[in-house]
């Protein structure tokens, strides 16, 4: 396994956010964890990266235990985080300003901006960039980092739905050629149907309380193959709405 | 263009005519020299003491500019001693706040009874004029920052200081310059009041001079390149804002 959480536990002041949970990720898989707002999933990729620290729990990477931050993950927060004061040739290399290889990342970064839609926009700043740039600059940001999995919080969340949709094709098509270990939290439904090999459904403290795992067509994924997964989504919608209905009752 | 035009025009007129009353009254009640100089003596004296008064303002904008630069240094410093350790800035602010209560006018004879006559107490004067509002400002910025940042860079295996270095001083740079430029038209009256206490040279020296010979067309042209002097002080820190910090070019 490339990634284990087993009774990973955590609570902002007194109030438990994450209880006991288990999940595990191999080396390769696109994963997503699918949940409602503020039920805790950008909690959990602070728990991996280790900016927070769980109450109780392990997480395992290739099957050692890992503690604090230990720069096995490559993070893309919620909000590009993309700073105001650098060009984006700048931003996108800070892995290598970090770790002293400067060099060599603006080489890695100049061979990949075409392929990240932001050819000849090297010496822009931030904020001349439209959201979905902006978005893909900060994807490309953390696909420099020479870490072993690659966390997503919601990278598509901010962007209006048109944006959203060209992202996601864009991602699925980068997916093949990057082949690398994948942890994405979303609440979009479609998203995680569509990018992923399988989706872990998150119900707050009840934990990851369903896996399901998208089938993979012949001749690849479409937009036209997920308009046809009706009743994935049904069992989905039923398995997430579920539990909101019963939690009310009690 | 049209819009600047029109922002510019109604101080303009407004200026125009407080001159022009002056002028005016000065002549008709034939006000003396001692009393009120008008517009236009103050400006023949801007021109006949202009070689002496550039002499002056020389030691005055050397002070001004040292000053400057250590209140530059010891707010930066102390931003980040206060933003890294909470209990040191617990202790330090509150006491900061008070001490900006303290006129200035009754500082600066103390610290000539400390410093003596030389360049010291003058610098001193100004650095304690500027530091308040530079310190202020970049303390905050960088409280009040988004500290997502910080766990983005920590997560990609930034330590402590070097995240300091990679976000949180940049992001509140646009803030310390907001405090420079302040302080900076500050920095001249406070190098004068500093030479008015006791110098050899200087504006606020050659300022005390005058008056003192009651030449008040002399005073004003003094104040006047005061004036001048701060604008410009003000002037230099937008100029550098504009070279070193493109991108907040942009964003308004
Ligand atoms: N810094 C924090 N302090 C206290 N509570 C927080 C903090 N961050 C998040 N929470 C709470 O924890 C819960 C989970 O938050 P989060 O992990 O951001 O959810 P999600 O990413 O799924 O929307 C939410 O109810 C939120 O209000
Ligand atoms: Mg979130």
């Amino acid at each position: 396994m490339k990634l284990e959480v087993s009774g990973l536990s955590f609570s902002y002041s007194d109030r438990e956010v994450i209880k006991d949970l288990n999940f595990q990720i191999k080396e390769g898989e696109f994963v997503s964890i699918l949940g409602a707002s503020g039920c805790g999933k950008s909690t959990i990729l602070k728990l991996l990266t280790g900016v927070r620290k769980p109450s109780s729990g392990k997480i395992l990477v290739d099957g050692e235990e890992i503690k604090g931050m230990t720069g096995h993950f490559a993070y893309m927060p919620q909000n590009d985080l993309l700073f105001p004061w650098k060009n984006i040739l700048d931003n996108v290399c800070l892995y290598g300003r970090i770790h002293g290889g400067l060099d060599q990342a603006r080489e890695e970064a100049m061979k990949n901006m075409e392929a990240f839609g932001l050819g000849g926009y090297e010496k822009s700043y931030p904020s001349s960039l439209s959201g979905g740039m902006r978005q893909r600059a900060a994807f490309l940001r953390t696909a420099l980092c020479q870490s072993d999995i690659l966390l997503l919080d919601e990278p598509f969340g901010a962007l209006d739905v048109i944006t959203r949709g060209e992202m996601q094709d864009w991602l699925l098509s980068m997916r093949e050629t990057m082949n690398r270990t994948v942890l994405l939290v979303t609440h979009d439904m479609d998203e995680a149907i569509y990018l992923s090999d399988r989706i872990l459904i998150l119900s707050g403290c009840s934990g990851i309380t369903c896996e399901l795992s998208p089938e993979n067509p012949e001749g690849g994924r479409s937009r036209e193959w997920l308009y046809s997964q009706g009743k994935l989504r049904q069992r989905i919608h039923r398995e997430i709405m579920g539990r909101r209905l019963d939690e009310n009752h009690l | 263009m049209a819009g600047r035009k029109r922002k510019w025009l109604a101080p303009a007129v407004t200026a125009a005519g407080i001159l022009a009353a002056w002028e005016a009254a000065v002549r008709i009640y034939q006000i003396p020299l001692y009393v009120l100089p008008a517009p236009s003596a103050v400006l023949s004296s801007l021109g006949t003491e202009f070689p002496v008064l550039i002499r002056h303002a020389g030691v005055t904008v050397a002070e001004a500019l040292a000053g400057m630069g250590l209140a530059l240094f010891l707010a930066v410093l102390l931003g980040i001693i206060m933003d890294a350790f909470p209990g040191v800035k617990s202790g330090i602010y509150p006491v900061l706040v008070v001490t900006q209560t303290v006129p200035m006018i009754v500082l600066a004879p103390i610290l000539i009874i400390y410093l003596g006559f030389g360049i010291a107490p003058k610098i001193l004067t100004v650095v304690l004029m500027c530091f308040f509002p530079v310190a202020v400002s970049f303390t905050d910025a960088m409280g009040q920052m988004d500290e997502e940042y910080v766990h983005l860079v920590r997560s990609f295996g930034a330590g402590k200081w070097q995240a300091y270095r990679l976000v949180k001083i940049p992001a509140a740079v646009p803030a310390l310059v907001s405090g420079l430029k302040v302080s900076a038209t500050y920095s001249i009256s406070g190098a004068v009041v500093g030479e008015w206490i006791g110098a050899q040279s200087g504006l606020g020296y050659y300022l005390l001079r005058v008056k003192n010979g009651y030449m008040l067309d002399k005073v004003f042209a003094c104040v006047l390149m005061i004036v001048g002097l701060s604008l410009c002080m003000n002037g230099l820190i937008r100029l550098i804002q504009m070279a070193a910090l493109p991108y907040m070019e942009k964003k308004h």
